[in-house]
């Protein structure tokens, strides 16, 4: 823990380049409210690697569409976004095209369906070259062999007049890549860009993306549900469960010491390579819950073995958990009971450990804070005013 | 506590999914049960034709000529004086008993090619597809006109050329479904125990056709109906004097300033049938066939 | 693309030869004598002597059929038994009449069904689709012969804008063509643009929901290129198929459209030919008919593979 760490999360004069605050998204039926997101806040410096970490479900790829303005209109969607300073929540269609491709960028799990199969590679590319920078189509055309190339495609000439079918999937997701740098966006959001791929091909668009931000600074949201991806690529990581954040950290501390149970639950379900290997995959015990309402309570308490009646009866702030505080502490977490820094005790890692190896954390835990959560004053959830 | 959590969520989840469905399947089935009154008012009609009828539909009342709708004739009378209503019942009979009988003889074509190409497939496939090529070729109309060309025009061989003209969607529907059941579990198991072909044909495929078969026959029964009146019309098929709505849109074409009702209550009929075919078979559609493998 | 071309070119040829043989057996299927038949009203012994000496019909049914083929092809389709006159020019002189009708129609039916398809898809749930879908399903369900006799009362009768029958060559008077052939392109195009704004409706609803939709919409194009320029582009693929399949229905259309409007097109001379046993020109008329349709289908299926790269390149996906 103390040896020599690669500096992570750059500390950047220009502030942040993507801020998000307590943002919440909710979809609404005739029968029911989901509330998708939940009070999720973030910074993205420039040039930085944000991984956005988290089960499928728990919200990850609502916040990046949400930050594209791409929801559905029933999408209801508070708090805000601020790309460079400017405030895109409640922005109008309008506005958020003239973003949308130039400044703020995305690419998505599907390369396969994700180009439209009947217009050629270079139309595609050119098309949003024409729309942001106005070039004319001959322009367009040479600038997109130009990106083809920069994204790895061999042959880029040839390439560029051919449709979709012709190429792979990996070469789908160079060419979708291709068309989110055109304009040289600020942020880049990229949406389990490497799921749907061969591992081979995985290593191989995590480069380009690696590269780009080292040759465009461009920043990199990466929302992915892959830890390999995150160890491999990211600065700084945002674990999400169930709609809310639950922690944040530089990726070395966070998998260091995670001190949310449920991240430490989320790397225990990493299967290491070594000596572990015919060890079952442990997992979390219990199931997502509904995202029908906003309890007042931790989310994440009923699979937790460190729950108690705090975390049933009030919402966890999303405060520091390290030397540093206040609202820009580098290592937060949303949780009644985190683990201490050098706690390594994880009760998923083996099914004994859970029952008979620290069962004090939660009996202790039980007895302290139950009374200002009962209390339930904002004065006990500091970090969430702080995080407006 | 896991169940705790779990537990709303399933159901909830399904019931949206049913109350959605059900809201749609019940504005659906409003239009559809109308359809289906409509079309069986259409039907009783036509059966007992001679006993709604108000008047006998070709006696000519000269004193009586195109008199205006009203109390002794309610939807009035046409240029020799004969009763609109009762024209329009008998006229319905003609309809219905072209649609049915269209109907009738394109399966009894249609399905049987359909399951050689569907479960055979190889040579049979490419010679039942050849044919339905061929067949489709023909426009309906100049099918109909050729039929009439070479047997005379009459309602038989208006019904036997609008039978032919729907035989090649009968095929191809029944091909579809037999190549998807060709391959279910249970024909699958069915053909691995040694059952004969004409065993799984008849036993396993062709009933579990039915559903696509039925939605088809509520496509074709109104197709069919425009047909027997557009070929009337044309002369082609029932001959006047006999009741026809065709026949009668035919003869009022020479009437439509005097006495335009003539023009509009037979074609309201004919709407008002094909209408409410096309409403029952969306609702028979949706649900017998909700992967609307026949749209 | 080549390959799958002359495979459909083979079919297509294929299927022609079928049709010539039916329309050359129908001929020959009628009870009697076929001469009586090719002769019309004229019975008399020199006359059916002149008739089965013009066919040969005296010779082998196969030698006939041939001949009954290399004339088509040289464009001699046998002389009328109603006028004298060659079938051929019957045929030129009509076309004109009808090709104007089907194009004018197509033009219509293409305009307000994508038109109206595209609008009902991107406006879903708003009272617009419900519009669309409920003009779609009246329009299905009324006979065109009805419609044209309905709008012939309201706009030739009651008030007088349109002319109810008659044809006029647009090269004499362009306004008064136009007079006379609104109604008729109106009557023949709305139950093929009813057709076709469903399937656009259902085909937009689809490309849409596409990924590709939300890949262009991230690129921050403008609602009108993400409409048109690409969910519409994907969904064109459909309607032309649509459009292609329904191209019977427009020749069976024109027969009806013309008769009601009274157009001297390939129509009437088609029901003209029935009425008065004009055998001759009856077997030109539908194996000039079918033809017709079988080249428009292979076009279609031209067009549908230009339009899609997939088929056009070939290896889909």
């Amino acid at each position: 823990m103390t040896e020599t760490v690669p500096e992570p999360a750059r500390k950047t004069p220009a502030g942040p380049v993507l801020s998000v605050r307590d943002l919440s998204v909710s979809f609404r039926s005739d029968t029911r409210t989901v509330h998708a997101v939940d009070g999720v806040s973030y910074d993205l410096a420039p040039g930085e690697v944000l991984a956005v970490v988290g089960e499928s479900g728990c919200g990850k790829s609502v916040t990046s569409m949400a930050t594209m303005g791409l929801l559905p209109p029933t999408a209801r969607i508070g708090g805000s976004i601020r790309l460079a300073g400017r405030e895109l929540v409640g922005a109008s269609e309008k506005e958020l095209q003239k973003v949308r491709g130039k400044d703020i960028a995305m690419i998505f799990q599907e390369p396969m369906t994700s180009l439209n199969p009947v217009l050629t590679i270079g139309r595609q590319i050119g098309e949003v070259l024409r729309r942001h920078q106005g070039l004319s189509r001959k322009e367009a055309r040479a600038r997109a062999v130009e990106l083809l190339e920069l994204v790895g495609i061999p042959a880029p000439a040839r390439r560029v007049d051919e449709y979709p079918h012709q190429l792979s999937g990996g070469m789908r997701q160079r060419v979708m890549i291709a068309i989110a740098v055109a304009c040289d966006p600020a942020v880049l959001i990229a949406d389990e860009p490497t799921t749907a791929l061969d591992v081979t091909v995985q290593a191989g668009i995590l480069e380009v993306l690696q590269s780009l931000r080292e040759r465009l600074g461009t920043a990199i949201v990466l929302v992915t549900h892959d830890l390999g991806v995150v160890a491999d690529a990211a600065d700084r990581v945002l674990v999400m469960y169930a709609g809310r954040a639950v922690e944040q950290a530089p990726v070395y501390d966070l998998f260091a010491s995670g001190r949310h149970p449920y991240t430490r639950g989320l790397l225990g379900a990493v299967l290491r390579p070594g000596g572990e290997g015919k060890r079952r995959l442990p997992e979390i015990p219990g199931l997502v819950p509904s995202l029908d309402s906003q309890p007042d309570a931790c989310t994440f308490a009923p699979r937790c073995s460190r729950a108690d009646d705090t975390c049933t009866g009030s919402r966890p702030g999303f405060r520091a958990v390290d030397r540093e505080a206040g609202a820009d502490a580098p290592h937060r977490a949303a949780c009644w009971h985190p683990y201490a820094d050098g706690e390594t005790a994880d009760p998923y890692a083996d099914g004994e450990a859970a029952v008979s190896g620290e069962p004090t954390p939660v009996a202790a835990g039980r007895e302290a804070p139950r009374t200002p959560a009962r209390a339930d004053d904002p004065g006990t959830r500091p970090d969430q005013e702080a995080g407006k | 506590m896991t169940t705790a959590t779990t537990v709303p969520t399933t159901p909830r989840k399904a019931s949206i999914r049913k109350s959605g469905g059900k809201l749609r399947a019940l504005r659906r089935n409003r239009l559809a049960l109308t359809g289906g009154i409509i079309a069986a008012v259409f039907v009783l009609a036509a059966l007992f034709a001679p006993l709604v009828a108000p008047y006998d539909p070709s006696q000519p009342d000269f004193g009586n000529v195109l008199a205006e709708p009203g109390a002794a004739h309610w939807l009035g009378t046409d240029d020799l004086g004969r009763d609109q209503l009762s024209r329009i019942v008998h006229g319905a009979r003609a309809s219905m008993q072209v649609g049915l009988v269209a109907v009738v003889l394109a399966f009894l074509v249609g399905v049987p090619l359909g399951l050689l190409a569907g479960y055979y497939g190889r040579f049979a496939d490419t010679a039942v597809s050849r044919l339905t090529d061929t067949m489709l070729a023909f426009p309906f109309l100049v099918l109909a006109v050729g039929l009439a060309a070479i047997l005379g025009p009459s309602l038989t061989n208006a019904t036997i050329a609008i039978g032919i003209s729907q035989i090649p969607a009968v095929i191809r529907i029944t091909r579809a479904e037999t190549l998807r059941l060709k391959h279910v579990d249970y024909v699958a198991a069915a053909v691995a125990n040694g059952g004969g072909d004409g065993t799984v044909l008849f036993r396993h495929i062709l009933p579990n056709a039915t559903s696509a078969l039925i939605v088809q026959a509520t496509v074709g029964i109104p197709a069919a109906i425009i047909g027997e009146a557009l070929l009337s019309f044309l002369g082609l098929g029932v001959q006047p004097p006999d009741p026809s709505l065709g026949v009668m849109l035919s003869g009022a074409q020479s009437f439509l300033a005097p006495a335009p009702w003539l023009a509009v209550f037979p074609g309201l009929a004919i709407v008002a049938a094909t209408l409410a075919f096309n409403l029952l078979g969306d609702g028979l559609r949706d649900v017998l066939d909700p992967r609307g493998a026949t749209r | 693309m080549t390959k799958y071309l002359l495979t459909r070119l083979r079919q297509s040829l294929i299927t022609l030869f079928l049709v010539s043989v039916v329309v050359f057996a129908g001929i020959r299927a009628l009870p009697g004598d076929p001469a009586l038949a090719l002769a019309g009203e004229e019975r008399s012994p020199e006359a059916l002597a002149a008739v089965r000496e013009s066919y040969g019909l005296d010779d082998n049914v196969v030698i006939q059929y041939g001949r009954f083929i290399g004339h088509a092809l040289t464009g001699d389709l046998g002389t009328s038994s109603r006028t004298g006159l060659p079938v051929a020019d019957a045929i030129a002189q009509a076309l004109p009449v009808t090709l104007e009708l089907a194009a004018l129609s197509l033009l219509l039916a293409i305009v307000l069904g994508i038109g109206a398809g595209v609008v009902a898809a991107v406006r879903r749930g708003k009272p617009e689709e419900w519009l669309a879908n409920a003009i779609a399903l009246i329009g299905l369900s009324i006979p065109t012969f009805w419609l044209g006799i309905v709008l012939v009362l309201g706009f030739a009768i009651a008030v007088p804008v349109f002319a109810a029958s008659g044809y006029v060559p647009f090269g004499t008077d362009p306004v008064d063509n136009l007079r006379r052939m609104v109604l008729p392109a109106i009557v023949l195009g709305s139950g093929l643009a009813a057709v076709v704004m469903r399937q656009t409706r259902a085909a937009m609803l689809d490309s849409l929901s596409a990924d590709y939709v939300r890949t262009a919409r991230a690129k921050g194009l403008s609602r009108g290129s993400v409409v048109g320029g690409h969910a519409l582009r994907n969904s064109l693929v459909t309607v032309v198929t649509v459009l292609g399949l329904q191209l019977g229905h427009l020749i069976s259309g024109a027969v009806v459209t013309e008769q009601i409007f009274v157009l001297p097109g390939f129509g009437k001379l088609t029901i003209d030919a029935v009425f008065t046993r004009d055998y001759a020109t009856l077997q030109a008329v539908v194996l000039c008919t079918s033809a017709a349709y079988i080249l428009i289908n292979l076009l279609v299926d031209v067009v549908y593979s230009v339009i899609d790269p997939r088929i056009r390149l070939g290896g889909a996906r």
